[in-house]
């Protein structure tokens, strides 16, 4: 039963996936991503991890995934009299609110990512996960890993806890100014 | 906790084949968001190994790594959205090929 699920939510995970690698229209490739998303968080509860995959839907589907479609929308307002007479595909998007992507350096792509792939697999293959797995801890022992998780942030990853909130000020900061409207213009517009 | 028989080496595998799809997705398109999601695919599949590794250890140094990498990812995310905003807003596209000197 398990290995059903988990076979269901690996071929989820990975045919979106690649939905997302071949597929021209942006807005199908962030959708597709989603799916990714959640597949990834029910492998999540299938390898034991709970909080984390909680933590997955928050930030990833709830947050990154949302901030890549405003993105979308955000950058597409110069761009939809060029997506009429679309030079890199040479045909005229159906809808009048399609954005397409160009696709460049397939040969290469093809290519790294194949050899990346080919590379991981005889890794894969060569190592020995024997002793890995033969110290199995009892996981009928822990019923869910939150208060794990939470003990731990507050007593061994204390410092790396408050770094990471730091980090999230700095990086709120920044895209806030990065993002102000006298930025990025061109000086004789400013 | 379910009990899971699933062998390590699925898990390992799964997190090869979705790597190698993000490095394509980086690799072959052109939109620099979509590229951006090509980036979040790869720190995906390096979180899936993290997990699926830390079954094993009590201590779930695995896990509380990956939670960390989950907010730097957040982080990256943000920032580099504000920066292809500001790349659209002074070259009018933000197709990477026509985006090639840091100066209009």
């Amino acid at each position: 039963m398990i290995a059903i699920a988990f076979l269901f939510f690996l071929l989820l995970t990975l045919s979106s996936a690649l939905v997302v690698l071949l597929s021209r229209n942006v807005l199908y490739s962030a959708y597709s991503l989603l799916l990714t998303f959640v597949g990834i968080a029910a492998l999540y509860v299938l390898a034991g991890a709970d909080f984390l995959a909680v933590t997955q839907l928050m930030v990833y589907v709830g947050g990154v995934l949302v901030l890549l479609v405003f993105g979308v929308m955000l950058t597409q307002r110069g761009d939809s009299r060029r997506s009429v007479a679309e030079p890199a595909t040479g045909r005229v998007p159906s809808g009048p609110n399609v954005v397409r992507t160009g696709h460049g350096r397939t040969a290469v792509g093809i290519l790294v990512a194949g050899g990346m792939f080919a590379l991981l697999f005889t890794a894969m293959q060569k190592a020995d996960f024997t002793r890995n797995e033969a110290i199995f801890y009892d996981p009928l022992t822990r019923i869910s890993t939150v208060s794990d998780v939470g003990i731990h942030l507050m007593t061994d990853y204390a410092l790396p806890f408050e770094v990471a909130g730091v980090l999230l000020l700095a990086a709120l900061i920044g895209a806030a100014y990065l993002s102000q409207e006298k930025n990025g213009l061109p000086p004789n517009l400013k | 906790m379910v009990n899971t028989a699933i062998p390590l080496s699925y898990f390992v595998l799964a997190s090869a084949a979705l790597f190698s799809i993000g490095l394509g997705v980086v690799v072959v398109k052109r939109n620099a968001i979509v590229v951006l999601m090509g980036v979040e695919l790869m720190l995906n599949a390096a979180n899936l190994n993290l997990v699926a590794f830390s079954r094993y250890d009590p201590d779930l140094k695995g896990q509380m790594f990956s939670l960390f990498v989950i907010v730097v990812a957040a982080a990256e995310a943000v920032v580099a959205l504000a920066i292809v905003l500001l790349v659209h807003r002074r070259f009018q596209t933000v197709n990477l090929d026509e985006v090639n000197e840091m100066k209009q």
